[in-house]
């Protein structure tokens, strides 16, 4: 029987998902840890990428900061939380991965809020908004596809560090990956290998979906350029003007 | 099992920043950093050497722009421990599995920063060196290449430092770098914080120090970008 016959059998028994640290209960706790750090993650970085976007201060800070987290290794700091008293409590994890998810969503609303046409905020002020209008009514939706990339980059890199997490005391997915190495059990290796990939394909989608919905205005058909739709001035240009928070990142 | 590991992280003293620990065990420490460095080059090494003709290919055949962009998102939403157990399976607990991983990784940075820098070249210039009678090798070791410097410079500075980073991984087949002073060295052995810290620091220390390199490199390779400052 082949590896990959292996890793579908193992899929295809629910027991293996059921019982007690099983798929189902190691996808629960990925998704808690993975879920509450990236709401951590928006709640401290939205108000401080808008606050420095708008004001046009501590660009550098916000920039610095996601190239810096860069050179982090998740796992160097998941280790370290825990190994702190509250090592065994899903707080460790969940300290480490919000770490992680401020940098890409400062960065994007940090970058999308400056990168707003001044001339739009200059009508917006003519009209007689304030300050709170401007940036509720003309920044926020103008701001919004980088605002959304931002968090789409922070999910997908929480619900992968999620996993690392296993390699401690976390009871995520990876759990999968860990024990089927421990036991030389290859297919159960690749059956955890295949939730995890999946599970993280599906946060970037949903994700992607969710910033479509909410981005105001023309839209563009998600992966239209994949058919060759777009012409290669435009794709250059897209490429060429990545914002800093969106330069791909693997995601550990 | 767990309250015994407890007691003796009770019992013994076990501090953050243990210069001692450092002092003493060096000659176990730098066998881990030379593999964390000889996983990183090789990795962004063979990254550079596949990513360069694909980016060219995407820059000439346009129609390969779009698809080899999105499969390399693709590749980077997957989480690299299940990467690593991906490839696991068919090249065992070896560094062959970290390498072939990590130049995956380093794949989709490298491709699209030099697929930009290409792109960015303009087309004025193009024009001109053909008028002046380039030829297609010529021009793309002449013209298209100095100009795209900076941006696969940059490319391939922000691959290092992810690649560095990510070796710690490796810990899963076994092969990671300092993720096994991390891990193995401290984590597993009673918890013990001083190769946890010093891993930390190393990985970090080497990330910035590779970059440094690689933006010296860059400043010299293009003095051109320096002109009136």
């Amino acid at each position: 029987m082949s590896i990959f016959e292996r890793a579908l059998l193992y899929l295809n028994d629910p027991v293996n998902w059921t019982r007690r640290n099983g798929i189902l209960e190691l996808l629960g706790e990925h998704l808690t840890i993975a879920g509450l750090s990236l709401l951590f993650g928006m709640l401290i970085a939205l108000p401080l990428g808008i606050w420095l976007g708008h004001t046009g201060r501590g660009g550098g800070f916000a920039v610095g900061l996601s190239n810096v987290s860069r050179a982090v290794p998740t796992l160097a700091i998941l280790t370290i939380l825990a190994v702190t008293p509250i090592g065994f409590t899903i707080w460790a994890p969940v300290i480490a991965l919000t770490v992680f998810a401020i940098p890409p969503i400062l960065a994007n609303t940090y970058v999308g809020f400056r990168e707003v046409d001044r001339d739009v905020i200059e009508a917006a002020r003519a009209m007689g908004m304030d300050t709170g209008e401007v940036v509720r009514k003309a920044e926020l939706p103008l701001a919004m596809p980088l605002i959304m990339t931002g968090i789409r980059t922070a999910g997908v890199q929480v619900v992968a560090t999620a996993t690392l997490a296993a390699l401690l005391a976390g009871g995520t997915l990876g759990r999968l990956i860990r024990s089927g190495f421990g036991t030389q059990d290859y297919g159960v290796v690749l059956a955890g290998a295949l939730l995890v990939a999946l599970l993280a394909i599906l946060t970037e989608v949903v994700l992607g979906s969710l910033g479509w919905v909410l981005t105001p205005g023309q839209k563009y058909i998600p992966f239209a350029g994949l058919f060759g739709r777009r012409n290669s001035g435009e794709a250059s240009a897209a490429v060429a003007k990545l914002p800093v928070g969106d330069v791909p990142r693997p995601v550990t | 099992m767990r309250v015994a590991a407890v007691l003796a992280v009770d019992s013994a003293p076990n501090p953050w920043i243990n210069f001692g620990y450092l002092a003493d065990n060096w000659d176990r420490i730098l066998p881990y950093l030379g593999q964390h460095i000889r996983l990183t080059l090789i990795s962004v090494l063979i990254g550079t050497v596949i990513a360069l003709p694909l980016a060219v290919l995407a820059r000439r055949i346009r129609l390969f722009a779009a698809p080899i962009l999105g499969l390399s998102t693709l590749l980077y939403t997957i989480p690299s421990l299940a990467m690593f157990a991906f490839i696991a399976p068919y090249t065992g607990l070896s560094p062959t599995t970290v390498i072939i991983g990590l130049v995956l990784y380093s794949l989709v940075i490298l491709v699209r920063n030099f697929l930009a820098g290409l792109q960015a070249v303009p087309d004025e210039v193009r024009e001109a060196a053909r008028g002046m009678g380039y030829g297609p090798a010529r021009m793309f070791l002449k013209v298209e290449l100095p100009l795209a410097l900076p941006a696969f410079m940059t490319g391939l500075r922000v691959a290092t430092v992810s690649t560095v980073a990510l070796v710690t991984v490796g810990v899963i087949v076994g092969q990671g770098g300092l993720g096994q002073l991390i891990i193995v060295e401290g984590f597993r052995r009673n918890y013990f914080k001083a190769p946890i810290v010093f891993g930390t620091l190393l990985c970090i220390l080497l990330a910035l120090v590779l970059d440094q390199v690689l933006a010296f490199t860059e400043r010299r390779l293009t003095p051109w970008t320096r002109r009136g400052t």
